[in-house]
């Protein structure tokens, strides 16, 4: 059983949380092998996927994680929406529950957005990432990805790369590798790392090749230029040069890393072709494994819901 | 605490039902071995086992049955349930399938378990085998084909198996709550 209502981050699970969802994920994965990929459970249950931001991955794979528990599923993007007249979201989020929603999914660009909702409705949230805070399910499913390949995660070495400051990915994924006994470390341009990062019990390298040398796993972030609202780094192609992973740089490790991206990537800057598309890339796995994560988050969320 | 069952009664009644099965089966050729988990696996694990003494076949087409996701009480029972795994190796098409479970009460986890077998193929045939039948206490119409012990009960008392590989000794007892 869950300890929390919603899932609105990783700081607020307990390892055993953490494991739980996992575990479950293990079982949805069975189901997801199967002819007949779908199972009954929530049947009754009604999920709204409210996105005020862009997605492509994580919407459809919530939405296919929803269907294939036999949920009812309906979608909503602020582009075309009321939100663009004026409307609130607590206004937005109740009137969509008026309709006999269950269970609210939802990314904004807002930071704490979930919270501040999960203050005012009684339907169960789930974060689908807000602003640069947290992406929870993102740290679930590649804490996942990551056991597939490594095994149990404690001791193992994990490097998060890249654009951490504006990283929602980066945050979840340190707070989640922490609590099941990970060592972490984030790497990439003193610009783009924050100040006080080591607060949170990781070490910090600004150089590519000894981060990549430390490691078992490399979680490669994307550079999120539409955060990046003044410039943290010359060019591009500078940063490519300094911080982009690419095969001559693993060929001269000693060991054969597993490298992971949470997509979408930016093919020559953060991550090259040659690299992204090997065999010691996980970055589909992650993607297939996200549908059965997700099933396991909303089922587990389910128990917890009031029945009227 | 009463004792239904003590361990040479259970090996006698195990015995009964592997004996059963194989006059209906025979040689085994077209029908499968299905149990439900979590529970009904040590029975089913026994079943196997004597099936194959009986017939002096090596294999037995065998597989385990989660039915968690298929529950119709997923939010009104206190507790979300906890999965167990399906391990079923085999096609289901137009196979004879013998569902296991250790105690048959409502009715209600069979119902699961059928809808959760169809999602793997159409069966030619189902058929159950229990090894407690609570009788008049069911709540769909569901009833076994091969029984082992049939008991009367009321909605405060609970059949336990217990199973020497699980729980130290092998008995049915029926517990009565305070």
């Amino acid at each position: 059983m869950l300890s929390v209502k919603h899932l609105l981050g990783i700081k607020e699970l307990n390892a055993e949380d953490i494991r739980l969802i996992l575990k479950t994920a293990d079982n949805f994965k069975q189901v997801l092998q199967r002819p007949i990929k779908k199972v009954p459970s929530l049947r009754d249950t009604t999920v709204a996927n409210i996105f005020f931001e862009n997605s492509t991955r994580t919407r459809l794979s919530f939405e296919l994680a929803e269907k294939r528990l036999g949920a009812d599923v309906v979608n909503f993007s602020a582009s075309g929406s009321s939100v663009s007249k004026g409307e609130t979201l607590i206004d937005t989020v109740k009137n969509i529950l008026a309709m006999k929603v269950d269970m609210v999914v939802m990314r904004h660009s807002a930071s704490g957005a979930p919270w501040f909702l999960a203050n005012h409705i009684n339907a169960s949230i789930v974060n689908a990432g807000d602003g640069i805070n947290e992406h929870p399910t993102q740290a679930l499913l590649d804490a996942y990805s990551m056991k597939e390949r490594v095994g149990d995660l404690k001791g193992k070495h994990i490097t998060i790369i890249g654009d951490i400051m504006h990283s929602r990915v980066a945050l979840s994924n340190i707070y989640c590798l922490n609590k099941l006994g990970a060592k972490v470390m984030v790497a990439g341009p003193p610009t783009l790392i924050p100040k006080h990062i080591t607060d949170l019990g990781v070490r910090v390298e600004h150089n590519l090749k000894k981060a990549l040398e430390w490691c078992d796993v490399a979680n490669v972030l994307r550079i999120q230029l539409e955060r990046q609202h003044k410039p943290l780094f010359s060019t591009l192609r500078e940063y490519a040069l300094y911080y982009g992973v690419n095969r001559s740089m693993l060929d001269s490790l000693q060991k054969d890393i597993v490298i992971m991206h949470p997509g979408p990537i930016n093919r020559g800057v953060e991550l090259n072709s040659d690299v992204a598309d090997s065999k010691q890339s996980i970055i589909l796995d992650q993607v297939e494994n996200g549908v059965a994560v997700r099933m396991a988050v909303i089922y587990l969320l389910s128990g917890k819901r009031e029945i009227e | 605490m009463k004792t239904l069952l003590n361990n040479a009664q259970l090996d006698l009644t195990l015995q009964r039902l592997a004996h059963q099965l194989v006059e209906n089966h025979i040689d085994f050729q077209n029908t499968v071995i299905i149990g439900i988990q979590p529970r009904g696996v040590f029975l089913s694990d026994r079943i196997v086992k004597l099936v194959k003494e009986i017939t002096k076949k090596k294999e037995i087409a065998y597989g385990k049955l989660d039915i968690t996701f298929y529950r119709d009480d997923v939010h009104t029972s206190s507790d979300i349930q906890i999965p167990s795994v399906t391990d079923i190796p085999f096609s289901v098409e137009k196979k004879n399938v013998i569902l296991v479970d250790d105690v048959l009460y409502t009715g209600r986890t069979i119902r699961s378990a059928m809808d959760a077998l169809i999602d793997f193929g159409r069966p030619e045939r189902v058929e159950l085998l229990v090894l407690v039948d609570r009788r008049f206490s069911r709540e769909l119409p569901i009833h076994p084909d091969y029984t082992g012990y049939t008991v009367d009960t009321i909605l405060t008392q609970k059949v336990k198996v217990n199973w020497k590989e699980q729980d130290g000794k092998d008995e049915v007892v029926l517990l009565t709550k305070p």
